[in-house]
């Protein structure tokens, strides 16, 4: 108790002595640490941001050194991984995960002169926290619009772990781009209450496939969906946070990859360079963050192409996948025609568009 | 909300696969416990069966020879435990924690280069006009060998513990290890051997994970399966017929919150969830309130034996 207590006082005093002048001034060299939520091996969400962290090491090279830690729970134990993080010496930890947001800011309290990047968050209650995003529902809607056009038995499917803003815009934008080119069709969500936890996303695949859905998307980290979507013919399936190859071309017929090497490698570089600053990022495919991994040749020649027409215009800035005439869940006007959603409005997403059945859960 | 989206024996073949990995898991625990050893290392060494099934699977395209390797895995893991806990007299509880967690490392070093990768399909047994028997021949007669395995194994192991000679030297291990010693009962040896059986068991369940129900290879895949087994020893009241009870109940919640979840039912997820623990608490305080023997458990369970005479 005591050693604790002189640590964290001793790195206090450090952080005071130090801290004011550190912030300003370029680095020679620089720690970066991530937090990974599921081991990098989980093949989608973490296999990706570890990419990007190499990323920042063959970037920087020898002026950069990288250290990570996979599967930290979110909770209490992710506030001593940081605390430990902090102390051995790490001057940028990116923490990957939602449920990170209020250990992120906790030990952010005590470690002025750490800089902390905190995904797919939206508070920033110190100075040196910066959050940062994709808009990953740009990914959805093409995807929307592939499996509107495919699902043969109008049911799809989507695999949602945890009901937040990040989940949600996903479901509306898949829900409303497959339903603009196909009315008849019908969605069911499942929430499997887990970032990664392969044997029950393969269950609720599998429970959504015996109730007659062909298309399922999942909002989940590992390929278990798509390796139980393999087992019944027809079924067809998206890659998720990374392209998941191996699936192709079916069931996996497209992928939307997360691409965070650009926002890694920008963000160490203001670092060294002293310019570090708080911020709020949220790009998507105009910035290449999100990208849609190639689709294969099971989805028919004009989808593909009315597909790729959707991410062109997306890239572009001429498209919004949130762009009204949209009613909510219960038939109250959302957006107007022609009105598209502001920002704020998205990051705290918690209702359905109009045609989605059943609660989100509380 | 649209239940009759949900065909039930649909819902009940699935439910059987799912028991599948935890049913064989705890049926190897019960022998161990039964024996008086108490192994935590079932997820270490389910993982590891997950991983070298896998990795043989692939490697030489069989999946027979991959649950082979993977039950060779599991087995060699507890060889570990078994030379510890057994010659080394270390402490049960700390060496099976340790083994888990060096599980977990252990087939995420091995399992490096088979993230991505599919395994060979494993294809269900057909029974021909059997299997299109309606109700019957979708829930029992359309599954893989491993499950009948599986389910065949709870009345073997019934016999084997309760009907034989063998079984009740066992049971006369766990129960009382001085008695069967002094018996000329080789106490150690016979424990080894339960360990091991334990371990092969748990690296079956761990291979029918990764080559069957999920089917693919990550980090960390069993997510906890492996402690589920540990509590399915005890709500079975190291009984196997029970066990597989408990097995169905435990893997089936999870396939039902999600089946209705899919149908558009509101469920209260977090109580389901936790409904097969809470039950395994209410089993425990039924069991230790008749008196008597604590909750049926095996006298002599988690204590060393040293021979000193």
């Amino acid at each position: 108790m005591i050693r604790r207590t002189l640590l964290a006082t001793a790195a206090l005093g450090m952080a005071l002595a130090f801290g004011g002048v550190a912030s300003a001034q370029a680095l020679d060299k620089a720690k970066a640490c991530f937090v990974y939520v599921g081991p990098i091996g989980d093949g989608g969400w973490t296999y990706q941001h570890h990419q990007g962290a190499l990323a920042v090491k063959e970037a920087y090279g020898d002026k950069v050194e990288i250290a990570w830690q996979e599967s930290v729970p979110e909770g209490a134990d992710a506030e001593r991984v940081l605390t430990q993080m902090a102390l051995s010496g790490c001057n940028i930890i990116f923490t990957t995960s939602f449920g990170y947001m209020d250990p992120t800011n906790t030990v952010a309290a005590k470690f002025p002169n750490v800089k902390f990047e905190h995904a797919t968050g939206f508070k920033r209650d110190h100075a040196n926290v910066a959050t940062y995003d994709a808009r990953f529902y740009e990914g959805r809607a093409v995807i929307g619009h592939i499996a509107g056009k495919m699902t043969k038995s109008n049911k799809i499917g989507y695999i949602g772990s945890f009901p937040i803003p990040e989940v949600i815009q996903g479901i509306n934008s898949y829900f409303l781009h497959a339903k603009k080119v196909n009315p008849a069709v019908e969605i069911s969500v499942v929430w499997a209450y887990t970032w990664f936890d392969p044997a029950k996303e393969a269950d609720a695949a599998k429970a959504l496939i015996e109730q007659g859905v062909d298309v399922i998307a999942a909002h989940t980290d590992s390929t278990a969906p798509l390796a139980e979507a393999a087992k019944t013919p027809g079924v067809i399936g998206f890659g998720q946070a990374s392209d998941m190859a191996a699936y192709k071309p079916s069931p996996r017929v497209a992928s939307i990859i997360d691409n965070w090497a650009p926002y890694y490698v920008k963000r160490v570089g203001l670092l060294l360079d002293g310019t570090w600053e708080q911020a709020a990022s949220w790009e998507g495919m105009p910035g290449g963050e999100v990208e849609i991994g190639e689709i294969t040749e099971a989805v028919p020649a004009d989808v593909k192409a009315e597909a790729e027409a959707m991410i062109a215009a997306i890239t572009a800035g001429t498209y919004h996948p949130f762009t009204g005439p949209i009613n909510k869940q219960d038939g109250s006007a959302w957006l107007k025609d022609g009105e598209v959603a502001d920002d704020g409005t998205l990051a705290g997403m918690m209702f359905y568009v109009e045609g989605i059945k059943g609660d989100i859960p509380k | 909300m649209d239940l009759s989206a949900i065909n039930p024996a649909v819902l009940f073949a699935s439910l059987i696969v799912a028991a599948t990995p935890i049913l064989l898991a705890g049926l190897g625990e019960l022998v161990v416990e039964k024996a008086g050893v108490l192994n935590l290392g079932v997820e270490g060494m389910m993982i590891v069966g997950a991983i070298c099934g896998f990795a043989v699977a692939v490697g030489t395209g069989s999946p027979f020879l991959g649950f082979v390797a993977g039950a060779v895995g599991g087995a060699l893991l507890s060889l570990i435990f078994a030379v510890l806990t057994q010659y080394l007299l270390a402490n049960q509880v700390a060496t099976g924690l340790a083994l888990t967690l060096f599980g977990l490392g252990f087939s995420a070093l091995i399992g490096q280069g088979y993230v991505g990768i599919k395994p060979p399909p494993v294809s269900a047994l057909t029974f021909g006009p059997l299997s299109d028997i309606p109700l019957l021949g979708t829930i029992l007669l359309r599954h893989d060998a491993m499950v009948y395995l599986a389910l065949l194994a709870v009345p073997g192991l019934w016999w084997a513990i309760n009907r034989t000679r063998m079984g009740l030297i066992l049971r006369a291990v766990g129960e009382n290890h001085d008695a069967a010693h002094a018996l000329g009962y080789k106490v150690v040896h016979i424990r080894l051997a339960a360990i091991v059986f334990g371990g092969a068991m748990a690296g079956l369940g761990g291979a029918y994970l990764s080559l069957i129900r999920v089917p693919l290879w990550t980090e960390g895949m069993t997510a906890g399966a492996g402690w589920i087994a540990l509590a399915l020893v005890v709500f079975a009241s190291w009984k196997p017929g029970r066990l597989l009870l408990g097995a169905w109940l435990f893997g089936g919640i999870t396939v039902l919150q999600l089946n209705l979840q899919a149908a558009g039912a509101r469920v209260p997820v977090e109580y389901l969830s936790m409904s097969p623990y809470v039950i395994t608490i209410v089993v425990l305080v039924v069991m230790s309130a008749r008196g008597g023997r604590a909750a049926g458990a095996p006298a002599a369970l988690g204590r060393s034996f040293h021979a000193t005479h």
